[in-house]
This record gives structure tokens, sequence and C-alpha cells, in this order.
């Protein structure tokens, strides 16, 4: 089985971003970069696969500028075998990138297709499940499980009330959250080796695919500061105040 | 150092092994590879990125750049902001100050045809180059210790990752640090390193040295209103909150206009301060609010902060720069020229001139066992010395007389003799022993901060964007864990607690009225403060696992 | 003029709650606002959703196959319905259910998403949190398309009761995989909830001063039924394990009611709990920064301040 993951070129996690004083976005400038932490627990999932005999090839693919083979270069690292690089220098609504991971998918036949639940940058949480509706193939997002059994895949679920388990038919995409797995530590032979290893450049137009509807963005604010709210005396009104507020 | 026969490390091997990817690694391993590109380089950096772990003012003297890439303008190096006026005050108080006549001021704090930079930004820029040219940087890799065998570097081994709290391999995550064994290894960890620190002592390669003396900065990056932003102005300031005349709290503070509505801001303290209650994070909150500082800050936000120690003691507190099979190079061997507050350029030269010791001597088919003494007799040959030569005496005129009087010899020296007045003095006291007892020392009531214009310490290392996993070893080691509460606290009030700029220590009353010594390791901004001015030298900074610290942007 | 479909989340034959909260969103946008009950058998779940102030019509599209909550199976059903009826809106609520599902419907639509509507500017002018929402955006959707839309929860009170809509059933004619299975749900198990998704959590901090003394917040959070977690300075005291700390280096939640005791709420601890719903501070500190933030303030002996709460709740 062939194995797909995608993975973003994301503000690392570690960075406290800043709004831009004009309201114009955010301050990205010098900002460290890396994988997509959700992209990473995909990608480990994915290694563990081959590792465990199921996969036999696996692939990494991103969306994005020059740079993000950087990120590609890290799938490889972890144990990708190949990469392809889908170069578009504007940004890409959720939408574009299911159809360009759609178009991959379609060349690549996959039995499975693994993703970060949502970037940690946008926080969308909409390309796997949109790839998934555009295939036409099952999803299983939210992922803390994955068991492949033949052309069967039973997924536990991170959901609000537990946890759920659904059986989904190969090929489907899988959605990684943070319990699935803790990714491994890159090992520097390992870096070494991923820069040797085949990265495939290609364009959208290469695949075929025009970029869909989007959101405009014409703003971006520094989230409101919470204010201190009242202060109370004794545990009488502290009760009372709960009361009121319907939380008790 | 290293004998752990336990644990089997795989194995790398160059000809050369850099310890550090700052701009003193960073020109070696570009200066390598420009005497010949068939050399394999290797730069490990413990920061997660190259520049995660760089912080500097900064004003650049482009000298050392120029002969590395002089074309460094085509290929966009990020030097934008020349330098267009310099102001400097000395602060009377918390509103006066009186700013200095060009005339008087010393000739090494003119920075006509210099650059007001990220040295974090140069840092990438010139990480990039250097990647260009074949080198191979691994940042997130910290260097844990040299290779020793027979009395000769071979190599840094990198740190283990995946250990728990108690050192225990955690189950499926430990991941043993591997050997790089290099012919030739130059150690570039800024100042005070953890293994330049332990090959000084080792090789006694500062028995003829002067102690070295330290300062912390402290920096914040600020972005201010665009009718106060004036790119290229440079403000320095002696004396308030600091002392003018006399010599118990040295340091100065600056103010630099960046591009973008950007301004760096940030206050030197010289450790050989004297009072175990001063604070130098509660001192640059203060100066903040000095109306020098506060026309430009006021209405702006503050976008990022750090600290970093950095080595004050000149050409005469500089150790033996070789030994077999390796050299220091940078802040790691104390190039710094304190006349000019910049260390950039010269640690960018001391890089060069290592490498290309290095790189004559493989060419010679060294392998690597022998001492590079070509690289200490280039530096000796070079503007370099002589830069530091002509600065010899500046940061110890200021140790003796203080700001004013110091200032005025230094105006004297640089002025009318070149720097080379016909006498060297000398400051033997080290930075851990100035602290006078607690007991005779005044406390300080520092004021609240505004949050406007300055801070408390746990917002402001949320700035820095530090990070540690947090179930590893402590990267902060007590020799004796009894120290702090047993001896430090009743002769020192255990200073740590302050001279800390990011929360790490704290004494802690427990409910039955116990004291207890609480390190805060994830805290740790990698300032190497404390490993410096613990009095009782009872603390040991080692790198933490790898990609931990700062993840400063544009420091 | 809008008309706006919500489709309803339920559980166990009742209405989640995160359906009146989506609904009170939708009123915001103003227009028809109706709801959609995809069920095995909805007319219960369908006059529960009638009730709620602002819903102009109720429709149930009872199906053997939707008696789980499988997206693969639901999405083309909503697709259907928000196609066929002209809706100008689809939403739902941004709970697993909503993030799972509303996408998967976006994309079968052809049109792009709003995720985690947190403010209404007009009908296709919306706020929405990025970088875990460390910035906001405001985003201008297609005036051309159907807008899909998840609702952030944590943004909008419930809408009231006191509606009276009508029911009316309705078939959906679409195709429905089968390759889509489900196959059981296991609750979050344990007395204590879960901290990360629990409603109710009730943390310490260094205030409480020892391992034993966290007594007191266990038998509060018991009392309430609320999960258990920690500031740093408590685990790095000892006092608890690290997996209860809360704050920026620990887990980030959001529940409806955050108890904070003993805790000085530094911004470490603070980025961990942003987007609680209501945050009560007790703290002998009256300066404490976490009365900067706290809803409800109590300057106390946590001692003697939790068992007395402990006795009148």
């Amino acid at each position: 089985m062939k194995v797909l993951v995608s993975v973003k070129r994301v503000v690392d996690y570690n960075v406290r971003i800043q709004v831009k004083g004009d309201g114009s976005g955010v301050n990205l400038d010098g900002v460290k970069m890396s994988m997509n932490p959700f992209d990473e627990i995909a990608m480990e999932e994915a290694v563990r696969l081959k590792e465990a005999g199921t996969a036999e090839e696996v692939i990494a693919v991103t969306i994005g500028g020059d740079k993000a083979e950087e990120q590609l270069r890290s799938a490889l690292a972890f144990g990708a075998d190949r990469a392809i690089h889908v170069k578009v220098n504007e940004e890409v609504s959720p939408l574009t990138a299911a159809r360009i991971l759609k178009a991959v998918f379609e060349k690549e036949q996959p039995g499975l297709f693994l993703m970060g639940k949502q970037a940690i940058d946008d926080d969308n949480n909409q390309t796997g499940q949109m790839t998934s509706a555009l295939l036409g193939i099952p999803q299983a997002t939210f992922a803390g499980e994955l068991k492949i059994d033949g052309n069967k895949a039973t997924v536990v679920r991170e959901v609000d009330a537990g946890l759920e388990t659904i059986e989904v038919d190969l090929p489907a995409v899988v959605t990684a959250d943070l319990r699935l797995n803790e990714p491994r530590y890159l090992k520097l032979p390992d870096i070494m080796k991923a820069k040797r290893k085949p990265v495939e450049t290609v364009s959208m137009a290469d695949l075929g695919v025009e970029a869909a509807p989007g959101l405009t963005v014409t703003k971006t604010s520094p989230p409101p500061a919470r204010a201190a709210g009242i202060k109370v005396k004794t545990v009488d009104e502290l009760v009372a105040a709960l009361k009121d507020k319907g939380l008790v | 150092m290293t004998e752990n026969e336990a644990v089997e490390r795989d194995v790398m091997e160059y000809d050369v092994v850099i310890v550090g990817a700052g701009p003193a690694g960073l020109s070696a391993a570009i200066r390598l590879k420009q005497q010949n590109e068939d050399l394999a380089v290797c730069v490990v950096e413990k920061g997660s990125e190259v520049g995660a772990h760089i912080l500097s003012g900064a004003i650049f003297e482009p000298r050392a750049l120029n002969e590395l890439i002089p074309d460094w303008k085509d290929k966009g190096a990020p030097l934008n902001t020349a330098v267009s006026r310099d102001d400097i005050y000395f602060m009377t108080g918390e509103s006066g100050a009186f700013k200095m006549p060009g005339l008087f001021v010393p000739k090494t704090m003119h920075n006509h045809g210099n650059y007001i930079i990220s040295l974090g930004k140069l840092c990438r820029w010139l990480g990039e180059q250097a990647e260009a040219l074949g080198v191979e940087i691994y940042p997130g890799f910290p260097a844990q210790d040299a290779i020793i065998e027979d009395g000769i570097v071979r190599g840094i081994v990198t740190g283990d990752m995946g250990l728990d709290k108690e050192g225990k391999h955690k189950e499926g995550m430990y991941t043993p640090g591997m050997e790089l064994r290099g012919k030739y290894t130059l150690f570039a960890e800024g100042c005070r390193g953890h293994i330049g620190k332990k090959l000084i002592r080792q090789y006694e390669l500062d028995n003829d040295a002067d102690p070295q003396h330290f300062g912390i900065g402290i920096k914040e990056l600020w972005e201010i209103p665009a009718e106060k932003h004036q790119p290229g102005l440079v403000v320095h300031s002696a004396g308030w909150p600091l002392d003018l005349i006399g010599t118990g709290s040295l340091g100065g503070s600056f103010l630099y206009h960046l591009e973008d509505n950007k301004v760096a801001v940030g206050l030197i303290v010289d450790l050989s301060y004297t009072n175990p209650y001063l604070s130098p994070f509660d001192e640059f909150q203060r100066l903040k609010h000095h109306p020098v500082f506060k026309q430009y800050l006021e209405g702006g936000k503050r976008l990022s902060y750090g600290a970093r120690a950095l080595n004050k003691g000149g050409l005469y507190s500089i150790p033996k720069m070789v030994f077999p099979g390796g050299a220091l190079i940078g802040c790691d061997l104390g190039t710094m020229n304190f006349a000019k507050i910049k260390g950039s350029h010269t640690a960018m030269k001391s890089g060069m001139l290592a490498a290309d010791a290095a790189a004559t001597a493989l060419k010679a088919g060294g392998q690597g066992a022998d001492v590079l003494e070509s690289y200490p007799e280039a530096f000796k040959a070079s503007w370099l010395y002589d830069e530091l030569y002509r600065s010899r005496n500046f940061g110890v005129f200021l140790h003796k007389f203080g700001a004013l009087i110091g200032g005025a010899l230094n105006f004297i020296e640089q002025n009318l003799f070149g720097g080379k007045l016909p006498f060297t003095a000398h400051d033997r006291k080290r930075d851990h022993e100035t602290l006078v007892p607690a007991s005779q020392a005044q406390k300080i009531d520092y004021p609240k901060p505004d949050g406007k214009l300055s801070f408390d310490k746990l917002s402001s290392v949320f700035l820095s964007s530090t990070s540690h996993e947090e179930d590893q070893p402590s990267h902060l080691q007590l020799t004796d864990a009894s120290i702090p509460i047993d001896k430090n606290l009743p002769e020192y009030a255990e200073p740590a607690q302050r001279y800390c700029p990011a929360g790490v220590y704290e004494v802690v009353e427990e409910k039955d009225g116990g004291k207890r010594f609480q390190i805060n390791a994830a805290n740790c901004v990698h300032c190497k403060t404390c490993d410096i001015k613990d009095p009782a030298q009872n603390i040991t900074w080692v790198a933490p696992e790898g990609g931990g610290g700062p993840n400063y942007s544009a420091m | 003029m809008s008309k706006i479909l919500v489709v309803a989340q339920h559980d166990d034959g009742q209405l989640n709650v995160a359906t009146a909260r989506a609904v009170k969103c939708a009123s915001e946008v103003g227009g028809e606002v109706e709801v959609l009950v995809l069920a095995e058998s909805g007319q219960s779940i369908g006059e529960a959703a009638a009730q709620l102030e602002g819903v102009s019509k109720v429709l149930v599209a009872d199906n053997a196959a939707n008696s789980q909550p499988l997206a693969a199976v639901l999405a083309p059903q909503i697709a259907k319905v928000a196609q066929d009826g002209g809706y100008s809106h689809v939403f739902g609520p941004n709970t697993t259910y909503g993030k799972d599902l509303m996408p998967r419907v976006a994309a079968l639509m052809g049109v792009a998403m709003v995720t985690d509507i947190m403010a209404v500017h007009g009908a296709h002018e919306f706020d929405r949190p990025i970088y875990a929402g460390n910035a906001i955006v405001t985003v201008q959707a297609d005036s051309g398309q159907a807008v899909v839309a998840s609702v952030r929860c944590a943004s909008y009170q419930a809408a009231g009761q006191g509606g009276s809509a009508a029911v009316e059933g309705i078939s959906v004619d679409a195709e429905l995989p089968t390759h889509t299975r489900y196959v059981g749900l296991k609750k979050e198990g344990g007395d204590r909830p879960d901290l990360q998704s629990a409603p109710r959590v009730v943390s310490g901090g260094r205030g409480v001063g020892s391992s034993e003394n966290f007594k007191v917040i266990f038998d509060l959070a018991d009392k309430l039924g609320a999960g258990v977690g920690a500031s740093r300075a408590a685990v790095d005291s000892g006092y608890v394990p690290n997996d209860m700390q809360v704050g920026q280096t620990g887990k980030i939640i959001a529940p409806e009611l955050y108890i904070a005791v003993g805790i000085s709420g530094a911004i470490q601890h603070l980025a961990g709990i942003k987007d609680a719903g209501c945050i009560v501070a007790i703290n002998s500190d009256e300066d404490a920064p976490i009365f900067e933030v706290a809803d409800i303030g109590l300057v106390g002996d946590l001692f003697q301040v939790l068992p007395e709460l402990q006795g009148k709740l």
C-alpha cells in the first residue's frame, strides 16, 4: 500500500505571533517556520505503517512557495521515500488545497491519505474533509488510533463525547489528532539522507487544477483582552454570582 | 570529557566541525569553503533554527563582512538602516539627563558608516550563504561535550534526546546524541560557552590572561508610532538607573531606530555590580520611564524580549586561543570590543582567521592533532588585534573610575591618544567575587510595572518565545544543592532570584516556614548570567535538549 | 434576505445545546432561520428545536442511515437540502460533530467555508480566530455563493426557549455511501471528566501548598462534576503530575467555568484559559494578576473558602 501524507509550512508553534500595527496581518518577519505539528503526527504514523510492513511507500506532498521544500525535507528525514512539491506562491484556500490534493491523489493512487487535523496557522480544519468529499472517499477525522486491516481501516476518533470508533473502506482520508502518536526525534544521518531523496516539483497547471473560491481577509486584529469582572466578598456572593450566570 | 562507552553512538566525520551558528561560527564556515570548496564542514547549533538564540543590539560595523562577502549588498544582506545620528546622554536621575556634545564623545562611539541591524536576521542570511557553499548546518542539535582523546580534541558529541527528568530513557523516544568528529573543531558558542568554559579550564588557556569580565544585556524590540520613528537614530546613555559617579553598578543603555517603525531598546549591566539586591531586569524596566526613552516608546507596543551575557574584558582577558585539534573563536574566546559595544565584526574576523589557519593546515595534509598556531599569529598581525589593543583600557577605566570619570579618561585615551596611552590597566577581581553581603547592602525598591512601558518578568519571558521540553533533566545544574538556601540566602539574599532575567530561580516559602530553591529551567533564555554571577560558582549551565531555548525572530 | 439552514446536532435522541448556540449566531445574521434534523427518528428532536427562539421552521429528515453522526452519510443530504431550498447560509456548531461535517458539506457544494464564527458583521462578513485565538481575522465571503460555516460555541449564548416553529418531515433524495460504518462510542471514562474537554474545571496553584492539600481541589471538582487542572508552579513543586498542567506549555482548555484556586495568573497560565467562558479566581493575594482577568474574584484563604463553597453548592 502507498501512503500519501500532506504537510504544511506554518509558523512554529513556539512562536508568539504578533498582529501588525496596521491590521494588515500577522508579523512574519524573521519568524521561525516549521512543519505543522499535526502533520508531523500524520507523518510519524505513515512511517510507523511502513516500519510495520503495512505500507510499502510513503510519499509526502506540500503546497507552497520555494521555502516549503524545507518541510518536505523534514518529511523525508522522518522517513518518506519521496516528495511532491506543488509550487504555489499565493495563499491557497482550503478548497483549492483540496482540489490540488485530489489531483495528486488521483495521480498517485495511494491506499491511505494521512493529514494533520488542522494547520495551526489559519486553524481552518477543512482540507482533509474537503479532499475526501471531492474524491468521494471516506474520511476519519481526529484520529487517535488507526488500525489497517486489508482494505479496511478502523479508526478511533477523538470526539467531544469520548472516543468514537468507525470503520472505513480504503482508500480513505485520515486526519491525525494529538494523541495518535508522539513523533520521533529526527536523527542527523536521516536529515542528511533526506537531502538526497527525490522531490518532484509540479504546478497547479501541471495538475490541471484551478483555484476555488475563498474568503477575503479584510482585517487582522489582536484578540480582545479579558477584562476584570466583579469582586465578591463572601462565598454566598460567589455562589449567587455563579447562579446568576447560570453556571451552577 | 566524554567517555560514555555504554551508549552506541552514530559517528559522522568532517574536516572541520563548528559549534554554534552565530557570526563567528558561520563566518568560519564560509571562509573554509571559500579557501577550499572540497572541505567537509559542519555547523551544529543548539537553537531550533539559525538565529533563534542570537541576541544583540545591534549596531554593525561592516568591516569583516566586506572582507568575507564583498558583494553582500547584491546578495541581499539585511543591512538596511545606516546610522544617521548618534545621541549620547548622561542620565543624572529618573528624569534628568544632559546630552554629551559630539565633541566629547569617545571616537569609538561614533557610528558613521555602521548599520543598525538584527543580528539574528544577519545570521540567518549568513547561514543561507554558508549552505549555498555546501556547509552542513544542523540547528536543534546542541554540542553537549567535546570528544577528547589523548589530550586532543577530536570533535563533539551532540546531546541525547528523550531523557526524562531523572535522566532515564523515555520509552520509544530516547535518541542518543551522535559523535561529530572533525580534524579541527572550532568552538563558537558565544559568551560563556559551556564547552568553551571546560576547555579553558582543562587546557589552562587563561593562565596568562586577566579574568574575563561580563555584562548582561537585556533587550526588547518595540513597534513605535510612525511620527516618533527616526530610522538610523542611535541613542546611548550612561548613569541612571545605574551609577554615574560610583562603581557599584555600571552599564549603559541603548535605543536604536531600525526600519518599519521598529526600535531596539536595552540595558547592559556590568556583572561586576556589588549590591546583591540589584536586579538588572528591574533596572531596565524603570529605565524605559526616563524621558529620554519614554519620548520614543510611549504609545508603542513591545514585540519581543530577550537577554544575553556578553564579555567585556577585552584584549588582556582573552585566553590562549588554541589547543590540540581546535580553537576558540568569537565571544567563546572573548573578542568583543567593549569600547565600541560591538562584538559581531570582531567575532566574524576571529572566525575567519581561525578558518584560514585550519584551511592552511588541512591543505598541508594536517590530520588535526596539532595546535593551529598560525591562528593566534595571524590574529596578532590583524586589524582585530590593533582594534582591541586600542580599546584595552576602556572597560577597566569604567570599572575603576565610574561612568563619568572613567568616561572622561576614555575620551582622553580614545580621542587624544588614538587608544594608545603608554600604559595598560588591569582589573583582576572576578565578577562573582564583587557582591557585598546583603546585611551591608541597601535594599532596592523597584517600582511596579505599569503594563505600558514596563512589564513583569514572566510576561517578558513569554515574548522571548522560549520553550523547553518539560520532562528532561534540568540543564541548570547545582554542584551542591544546599548552597542556595544554606549559604547564598543568608549571605546574599540569594541573588539568582534577581540577576536571572527570566524568572528561572525562585526561593519558595513552604507552608511550614521552610525555604526551598526552585529552578524553573523551562523559562531559561540561555543568557548564562547564573553561570557567571553565582557567588559560590555553584550553577553550571549545560545545553538542554535540542531546539530548547528562546525563539527570537529578529533580535 | 438571508435564508439560513442550521444543522442540528443531537446525541442519544436529545438536541445538543450547541445547536441553540448556532441558532443564536444565525439570528444575528438575520432573515429566516431554519433547522435541519437528520436522524433515524427525529420528531422529538425537531420539536425541541422548534422551541428555540428565532427559528422559523424545522425540517426533519428521518432515515435509518442517519442513526449515527457519520459525516460521509450526512453531508450529501445537507448539501442537497441546502441547494434545493435555495439557502444563503448553512451553519453548524464548531463541535467535533460540526468540524467533521461542515467542510464536507462545503466541498460538495463547491463553496468556501468559514470556520469558527465568533462575530457577525453582516450577511457575508464575519470574525474568526486564527493562531489558536492569538489573532482575529475579519473575513468576507463571496456574496454570490452560499456561506457554509461553523459557529464558535464559546462566543454565543444558547438561543432562548419560547419559539413555536412548525416541524416538517421531509425526505431527501441523495445517494448515501456505505463506505463508512459506525462501530461504537466509548464515553470518557472515570468519575472525573477529562481536563481537556470538561465543561467545568477547577485548578490549583502553588498557593495550595502541598500534594495532600490538593484534596480540597479534588473535592470541590467532584462536587461540581469538574475536571482538575494545575498551574505550572504546582506541577513543578511536585504537588500533581505534569499531565494536569494548564497553560502555554500544558493543556489549552476552554471550559464554560474555570475556577483558579491559589493561582497567581502568570501570562503563561492565562494562555491556556483565554477562551474559558467564566473565570473565577480565589486567592489570598489581592494583587495577584489573575484578578485582572477573572470574571468573578474572591480574596480569601482557600482552605476556608473551598469547604464553604462546596457546602453551599
